[in-house]
């Protein structure tokens, strides 16, 4: 009896190696098919096989180093996007972390008020005021230039976007608050020098989000910067055109190495972080 | 059922009659959130009626000085010691006359009150003759859009300035309390510590509530003016027009009307929705269970292979696939298809590929945007669900292995009841989120959509029907009742959440 439930669970877990390896061969496929072409040589632009029969790293060579800047300029949206990326980061983690403590530590007449009407602006559909932020861009003449219209685009709004950190604020204990306000700390000392050095997690995950942000937008960055030349484009937005009817002839398998160039720093960034994701998600999603 | 019979259940039981109860309460819980927004709408106007009252309960009661603030904003403060602070009062009210003066009311004159709803008065652009030079000059029409953004631009810039005149003359108010009370009367430096410390919430505030208002609550404003206006790309000065917008959506008569692509769209919208949320969520957990099981080796390696896929950005993947999935010679999942053989070949021997996702049936490219949404969605599932499977106990799967269920039943059974009471909030969030999916559908069918109904495709969701009703034809009116209508529906689904959830009444618990 005890050798049939051994061999019983021995042909379970084969089956289920079995399984989770042809699974995992679905899911990594795409990506796999991504590095391989994005290292293919040859004559011709587009895939005729699935394995490359020649390789090379010219692809990433002409990336770097673009043979026609005024069409494709890799390294000029990729510094466009670092740029936006950071000042929008520094912004909105400030922003966030600003709100959250203020509704999480802080007791006031509007508090209930203000969190309700975050929660209404939380449900209209984001994009549904691109046009009308599109117009109040043109009208404050933001449009002449591009980046300082997106970094407000992406962070403007970011105070919204509290609830994971108010989450983690709420779990410190309000006991230390009651002690430093004994010891005649005001509000704003607490904030700098309790809060927000035991918040590094809290930290490291608002920093993070906010930087990756900008660099995997596609919406907003396409009604500001879509019309207008490609020295002002995001890498989203570069990286989509080279695939459009237009370009993709010529420059298909720059697509693929630039996306790699992208993927490869924000895959690993995420990975790092994972763990205040599924934390951040579960805290705003299981408690609401 | 009594407590007592409640505590005396084995947990499995606890756990079904629990989820059991958040059906019976739904209707329940319906009525509250309703109540819930009547109770709102009350306490607002008991709050206005009581501001109101005060307001002029402090003129009658006030002094000279306190009644004349009422007109010179912070005179009161000025006559009371507090100099800059009175100061700064009067400099804002001089500032918000000098805009309305030089901006402010020309805009709110715009915007139709004074011309039968029409928004500008010059409807058609005019030629004048300069007598003086004999030069004609061209006026175009007035921008309606324009003059409506401004308008509500000025809206906004009116209530900002209500809300400092209301706290001027209540400050003048109170200064003049403190003085006949002998206390001390605060100066300048010591109301701006306050704002380090009792105020601190203010000062918090006070700059995410700016950008808010500006570039998140008055775009919206706008757009939701926009819905009862006439306004698209052919006509530059417009009109209000009321519910005609949302009388037009629904208008149902010819193949391609705007109702018939509504109907069709919103119910391809809940299907994707339904469909994208239940698979993703039980396939997921499939997943996460075996990743999971006891005795299997490489738990990261396998967690690894399925989140790398989150972290890749959504534009990279989506595109790839869209490129994976041409309906040619090119496309890799053709060609895949192809040294298989399993690609039908016509009689002159040329192989016919299938295309994906501009198919001529409708299904096909749908099936595909789901298919590819599993792809994107498990391994969102699996990061989340992972830590919330290992909690369920285990001698419940223990007693029902004993009992004799097999790994289908325990699922069906004890996995799922356990999780979908646990994970309901996430699982409403997740929905809501598919309604509004517009990465998925947009990156990877985007451009070649075949364009069968009324500005839209076939696995068009309505707010990527919106997003092209107001970027490539300029329907701007129809897009914003759209996204209002949207709003409705993930407003009522989110009501219901946020009442089944009890973090509003818990919050206090951990603080």
């Amino acid at each position: 009896m005890i050798k049939s439930y051994k061999t019983r669970r021995t042909i379970v877990n084969t089956l289920i190696y079995v399984l989770l390896g042809g699974l995992g061969l679905i899911w990594i496929s795409p990506l796999v098919y991504l590095i391989m072409h994005s290292f293919r040589g040859g004559k011709a632009e587009l895939a005729t096989t699935i394995i490359p029969q020649e390789w090379t790293i010219d692809n990433y060579a002409k990336v770097f180093n673009p043979p026609d800047p005024n069409v494709v300029n890799f390294p000029q949206w990729f510094m466009n996007t670092f740029i936006i990326a950071i000042f929008s980061c520094l912004i909105s983690t400030l922003a966030v972390l600003m709100v959250s403590y203020a509704f999480s530590r802080l007791r006031f007449k509007a508090r209930r008020p203000l969190i309700n009407v975050g929660m209404i602006l939380g449900m209209f559909p984001g994009f549904m005021t691109m046009i009308a932020i599109y117009y109040l861009m043109k009208a404050m003449g933001l449009l002449e230039m591009p980046k300082i219209a997106l970094i407000i685009c992406y962070s403007a709004g970011a105070g919204l976007g509290y609830q994971i950190s108010k989450g983690f604020f709420d779990t410190i204990p309000r006991a230390l608050d009651e002690a430093a306000t004994i010891d005649g700390a005001t509000r704003n000392q607490i904030f700098w020098k309790i809060i927000l050095p035991m918040s590094k997690p809290i930290l490291v995950y608002t920093v993070l989000t906010s930087f990756i942000g900008p660099w995997t937008d596609f919406i907003l960055a396409k009604i500001i910067v879509g019309a207008q030349g490609p020295e002002n484009y995001t890498v989203a937005i570069g990286l989509q055109k080279l695939v459009g009817q237009e370009y993709k002839a010529q420059h298909y398998r720059e697509f693929l190495a630039g996306s790699v160039i992208v993927a490869v720093p924000i895959t690993a960034l995420f990975l790092f972080m994972q763990r205040y994701y599924v934390e951040g998600v579960t805290a705003g999603g299981v408690k609401g | 059922m009594k407590y007592i019979d409640y505590v005396q259940l084995n947990p499995f039981q606890k756990f079904w009659y629990n989820f059991k109860n958040f059906f019976i309460a739904l209707p329940g819980n319906l009525l509250k959130g309703i109540k819930a927004i009547g109770n709102f709408f009350k306490k607002l106007f008991v709050g206005i009626g009581k501001g109101v009252a005060g307001y002029f309960t402090r003129f009658v009661k006030g002094d000279w000085a306190t009644k004349l603030s009422y007109v010179i904003m912070g005179f009161g403060n000025i006559m009371k010691g507090q100099i800059i602070k009175g100061l700064i009062f009067l400099a804002a009210e001089v500032a918000f006359i000098a805009f309305m003066i030089g901006f402010g009311a020309d805009k709110i004159y715009n915007l139709g009150f004074f011309n039968n709803g029409k928004i500008g008065f010059r409807e058609q652009g005019e030629w004048a003759i300069d007598p003086s030079t004999g030069r004609r000059t061209y006026s175009p029409p007035d921008d309606s859009m324009q003059l409506l953004l401004y308008g509500v631009l000025t809206m906004i810039i009116i209530a900002v300035f209500l809300v400092i005149y209301f706290a001027s003359v209540k400050s003048a108010y109170k200064v003049q309390q403190q003085k006949a009370a002998g206390e001390k009367i605060p100066g300048f430096k010591e109301e701006m510590r306050q704002f380090g410390d009792e105020k601190f919430h203010i000062t918090l505030l006070a700059f995410p509530c700016l950008t808010i208002s500006v570039f998140t609550i008055m775009p919206l404003l706008f757009m939701i003016l926009i819905a009862f206006t006439s306004y698209t790309q052919s006509t530059p000065f417009f009109q209000w027009v009321g519910l005609q917008t949302f009388a037009d959506v629904f208008q149902t008569s010819g193949a391609a009307s705007q109702g018939e692509t509504f109907i069709e769209l919103t119910k391809w919208t809940l299907i994707w929705a339904v469909m994208a949320t239940v698979l993703n969520y039980i396939l997921g957990m499939i997943v996460a269970l075996m990743i999971n099981k006891k005795g299997i080796k490489l738990k990261a390696l396998w967690r690894t292979l399925f989140v790398v896929t989150v972290a890749v950005p959504q534009f990279v993947s989506l595109l790839l696939m869209q490129q994976m999935l041409e309906g040619n010679q090119f496309g890799a999942i053709n060609q895949l298809l192809e040294s298989l053989g399993w690609l039908p070949v016509s009689d002159s021997g040329a192989v016919q590929y299938i295309d994906f996702l501009a198919n001529a049936n409708k299904w096909i490219p749908r099936i595909t945007v789901i298919v590819v949404n599993i792809w994107v969605g498990i391994p969102y599932t699996i990061l989340i669900t992972s830590g919330i499977l290992m909690n369920i106990p285990a001698d419940l799967y223990e007693s029902a292995t004993i009992d004799g269920a097999g790994p289908a039943r325990t699922f069906f059974s004890i996995t799922l009841p356990y999780m979908l009471f646990v994970t309901t909030p996430y699982l409403i969030t997740t929905f809501i989120g598919n309604i509004n999916n517009f990465n998925v559908i947009y990156l990877l069918v985007g451009e070649q959509n075949s364009m069968d109904l009324h500005n839209a495709g076939y696995t068009d969701l309505l707010v990527t029907w919106l997003f092209r009703m107001s970027t490539s034809t300029g329907e701007y009116n129809t897009a914003a009742a759209v996204g209002i209508l949207v709003f409705i529906v993930c407003a009522t689904v989110s009501l219901l959440t946020f009442n089944l959830t009890k973090s509003a009444k818990n919050e206090e618990e951990f603080s």
